[in-house]
């Protein structure tokens, strides 16, 4: 073998390998956050920690209570105004969208599903928390439906047009309606991808914060209601982590495990739906 | 009627669920960060006293807490500069001033290996924010602490990222110590800093502080007290190098306690005295001159009331000095303006 | 259905034939779901009119100015937009030049080398590395990337190249820097998934012609492999480009919050993101508030000039590629 050819063999082995380390660096970084994350939060999460309220600053103890229920309750409007609205446009988008209007509507969707979501945020505050004077959960829960709407209807529309055509024939040979045909036939089996894209919409606003820094704000008690401001958990984990007291931090670690671990299993749950979806079809 | 008697329980249920709901005043309030440790101890002592107020106080600098005052998103203010004509024109009744607790600025430091105190000169303090003094072992400093084996290390230079009192009472008085300063950068909530890493609120800067090595950076007093930092003397406008504490931040507000204008805006820092600690400053609650909801106006009343008698027990306990007597009397006096 | 012959009067045939068609269950069920897909259209366009009317003062007071400024000063009312468009910048840059590499690279790994059972379980690690909160990327960089890059990593560069302005200055922990090496981490997942599915979508003939030309495996990936699914490598760039200049939260928590353009990546800086987060709710008056707001505006423009390019060059390499759904 020629000394050029070795020289050949032996970078195509060295790059190769190269790649190797790649892949496995990117792997490692996740052991390795979620790793400190789980140990730093499992030394700090206790019972109170899910049934106490915050305490004033310097002080130990206290819990994150409010902050857990004030994400349910953020969360829970979000889906509700987001969901159907998502899945009814997906709906459109997939079955009557003509040509331009669809076009335009699937432009603006991926459009608004780029748009930073403090920009989004921004939104949420001149339309919601100026004319009503406070910050509020409303504020926020409709912050994070305008990032759920078009992140559900292109997923359902993505599965949607993943169901064959036959189906859909099939059903309009038998005497169904249009409109009958979607109902019986065509989302039954497209639901599993289309829950899989609203569990994986909804985890994804689950973490965010930025939009709600502004928005729903934050309580030091349990929100007495939707038109108040209202904690929520990853504010809190932003306002504690930057925070010097050392109990902060520590509430600001359990924090972060609980939502982490919460927006995993959602993400593993959707994703395991989906696969299994996939191995029945085949 | 056998169908209506569950509904008309639902109904009453629901009624009565409802007006036990609306028993508790929900009180918002947004503002200084200089003293959240004592307002979150006086809300949930207050909280005790008259269990169906909740107030809830968002901690997001004196800036936000008088811009969401004026924008009437929170039901009351806290700030520690006093607001300024301008700000208060925009009122249609203006509203009221009530100092608080008296609290102490000081200089705290991140310098390992350095465990003596240390003393800063106004000039040090003032040429290290304006990024003239770059190294712990500048002459500036040394000459002042002899003895101290200072660092040839650069200072990192922490302040306010946002609209702060403490940032405006701190300018305050490097404006007045430091003409260099005055000229250049002036007195304000948020300045165009010279130099150095932003931090958010006072535990902001303290956390900052507290993680970098060869920082510095200013504070309100229990921030590091509670936090374990270290903090140095200053020397005030007598001569005399004092730390911040009790007596030296109730010393810096007598004199003004005598001259104090009936709307409670002054300003203490520097003031005379040997020892008067130099950067001092009263906290302010902004309130409303009209409260409309009956129950909330009851509230605060009650808790401005409470403050002004019971809440100044627990100031010393977290290393802010009482308001003098003088200052409280005219305060109760001004509660009656409130409608 | 309605058909009459005598076409006079227009209006009222088409309306009773869309009345006609409402007792259609297909009609209603049209309408009902074009509604639903026009609050899309609705709620974009009030975003965009809602920015733009809120960004109104600054626009008239400072002009085209507004962008070109590097002054911020609440103050003096004079509010720039430029320290924060280089910050946002230069923490893309120096994400995409950390995960660019690392990324092409992993997923070159995973789509010519690794056996199928090892790059799908890969695969799906790396996805979750997506799924992970921005809040949660500051929160544990806040605690561990600061100190190492404080201590080990900036000062390590610091030593041989410091003589360049890039890596000279004070040391901080919190800077350009680490925001762009947080920024990276949080971008590699995105660049890794799309990148090995077009690489994955490349057919197996330009492999193997390589190959039976007497290419090393290396050479036939780099050379016949590679450029084929460049498009939708490129289009991977830009998402993660795009994902990166909105990122708040982390940016935020380590960036150091300071609104001037320093030239070394190891000085502290802003970006739009982290200016809107940290200042939104503090801002006093309304000049100050509103020229967030038009940072806001600019940054939104920014992304979708960046995510409209991605689209396009993913939407050209799936084209190309493979027939099935």
């Amino acid at each position: 073998m020629t000394l050029r050819n070795r020289w050949r063999k032996t970078l195509s082995y060295a790059m190769l390998s190269l790649t190797g380390v790649c892949a496995a660096v990117a792997v490692a970084i996740l052991f390795v956050l979620l790793g400190y994350l789980v140990y730093n939060g499992w030394r700090s999460v206790d019972w109170d920690f899910f049934t106490k309220l915050p305490k004033s600053p310097g002080e130990t103890g206290g819990g994150m209570a409010n902050a857990i229920v004030g994400s349910f309750q953020i969360i829970a409007l979000a889906t509700v105004i987001g969901l159907p609205v998502g899945f009814m446009a997906g709906i459109y988008l997939a079955e009557f969208g003509g040509k331009a209007f669809a076009f335009l509507v699937r432009y603006m969707a991926d459009l608004l599903n780029g748009v930073p979501s403090i920009v989004i945020g921004i939104f949420a505050y001149a339309v919601v928390v100026v004319p009503m004077h406070v910050n509020s959960a409303l504020a926020g829960g409709l912050a994070l439906a305008v990032m759920l709407i078009p992140i559900t209807a292109r997923s359902t529309e993505q599965f949607m047009n993943s169901v064959p055509q036959t189906l859909r024939e099939g059903a309009l040979a038998l005497g169904a309606s249009k409109w009958k045909t979607i109902a019986t036939v065509v989302v039954p089996a497209a639901y599993r991808g289309i829950a899989t894209g609203m569990i994986l919409g909804v985890a994804r606003i689950a973490g965010e914060t930025a939009p709600l820094l502004f928005t729903s704000g934050n309580n030091a008690y349990m929100s007495s209601g939707f038109t108040q401001p209202t904690a929520s958990l990853p504010v809190m984990i932003f306002l504690r982590a930057t925070a010097p007291y050392e109990d902060w931090h520590r509430q600001a670690w359990a924090a972060g495990m609980v939502l982490l671990l919460l927006v995993l299993l959602a993400n593993v749950a959707a994703r395991l739906i989906l696969s299994r979806g996939i191995a029945v079809q085949k | 009627m056998k169908k209506s008697s569950p509904w008309l329980g639902i109904m009453s249920g629901l009624a009565i669920l409802l007006t036990v709901a609306q028993a508790k005043v929900l009180i918002n309030a947004a503002g200084a960060t200089f003293p959240y440790p004592i307002y979150g101890k006086w809300f949930e002592e207050f909280a005790k006293v008259d269990p169906d107020a909740q107030i809830n106080y968002s901690s997001i600098g004196s800036g936000g807490g008088i811009r969401q005052f004026s924008e009437g998103t929170v039901d009351f203010g806290a700030s520690d500069m006093p607001m300024t004509d301008e700000q208060l024109g925009k009122f249609k009744n203006k509203p009221l001033h009530f100092p608080t607790v008296l609290g102490g600025i000081v200089p705290t430091y991140n310098l390992p290996g350095v465990t003596q105190e240390l003393k800063f000169t106004p000039e040090a303090l003032a040429g290290i924010y304006l990024g003239k003094i770059k190294k712990w072992n500048d002459p500036e400093l040394t000459k002042a602490n002899a003895g101290v084996k200072l660092p040839d290390n650069e200072i990192v230079v922490v302040h306010r990222s946002e609209g702060s009192g403490t940032t405006f009472v701190f300018t305050d008085y490097l404006s007045k110590v430091s003409p260099e300063w005055k000229s250049k950068v002036g007195v304000n909530a948020s300045v165009s800093w010279p130099a150095g890493l932003g931090g958010k609120g006072n535990e902001g800067v303290a956390g900052v502080v507290k993680q970098t090595p060869n920082s510095i950076g200013y504070v309100e007093l229990i921030y590091v007290l509670q936090n374990k930092m270290a903090y140095g003397s200053l020397r005030n406008a007598a001569g005399v190098f004092l730390k911040a504490d009790l007596d030296s931040v109730t010393e810096a507000a007598a004199s003004a306690a005598k001259t104090m204008p009936a709307d409670f805006r002054v300003s203490i820092t520097n003031a005379p005295g040997k020892k008067a600690y130099p950067i001092s400053t009263f906290t302010y609650l902004l309130i409303p001159s009209k409260i409309d909801d009956p129950a909330k106006k009851k509230a605060i009343v009650a808790f401005v009331r409470w403050m002004l008698a019971d809440g100044q027990k627990y100031a010393a306990g977290l290393a802010y000095a009482p308001l003098p007597n003088e200052v409280v009397a005219k305060e109760v006096k001004q509660i009656a303006l409130i409608q | 259905m309605a058909t009459s012959a005598a076409a006079s009067a227009p209006p009222p045939g088409r309306t009773r034939a869309l009345l006609q068609n409402l007792r259609n269950g297909d009609e209603v069920a049209r309408l009902i779901t074009l509604v639903f897909a026009s609050s899309i259209l609705l709620v974009t366009f009030g975003l965009i009119y809602q920015l733009w009317i809120t960004s109104a003062l600054p626009r008239h007071k400072f002009g085209f100015g507004f962008l070109t400024s590097s002054m911020w000063n609440p103050v003096s009312g004079q509010f720039g937009a430029l320290p924060f468009i280089y910050g946002t910048v230069v923490t893309s840059v120096v994400a995409l030049l950390i995960a660019v590499p690392l990324g092409v690279g992993a997923a070159i790994f995973l789509s010519e080398l690794a056996p199928p059972r090892v790059s799908s379980t890969f695969t799906f690690f790396i996805e979750l590395l997506a799924a992970v909160p921005s809040v949660i990327y500051g929160l544990l960089a806040i605690f561990t990337l600061v100190p190492l890059m404080r201590d080990y990593v900036e000062p390590a560069l610091k030593k041989p190249l410091g003589f360049l302005p890039v890596f000279s200055g004070p040391v901080f922990g919190f800077g350009y820097l680490t925001a762009g090496v947080i920024l990276a981490i949080m971008t590699l997942p995105f660049i890794i998934s799309i990148s090995r599915e077009a690489l994955l979508e490349v057919p197996t003939e330009q492999r193997e012609a390589a190959l039976a030309l007497g290419a090393t495996r290396w050479e036939s990936t780099w050379q016949a492999v590679v450029p084929y699914a460049r498009l939708g490598i490129f289009g991977s760039i830009f998402l993660g480009l795009a994902r990166a200049l909105g990122e708040t939260m982390a940016v935020t928590m380590v960036i150091g919050n300071d609104p001037s353009i320093h030239a070394s990546l190891f000085a502290p800086g802003y970006t739009i993101a982290a200016v809107i987060a940290n200042e939104f709710s503090e801002a006093t008056g309304d000049l100050y508030l509103q020229s967030l707001v038009g940072l806001g505006l600019v940054l939104f423009l920014l992304t979708i000039v960046i995510n409209a390019m991605a689209r396009l060059l993913i939407i050209a390499t799936t084209r190309r590629g493979s027939a099935h759904p």
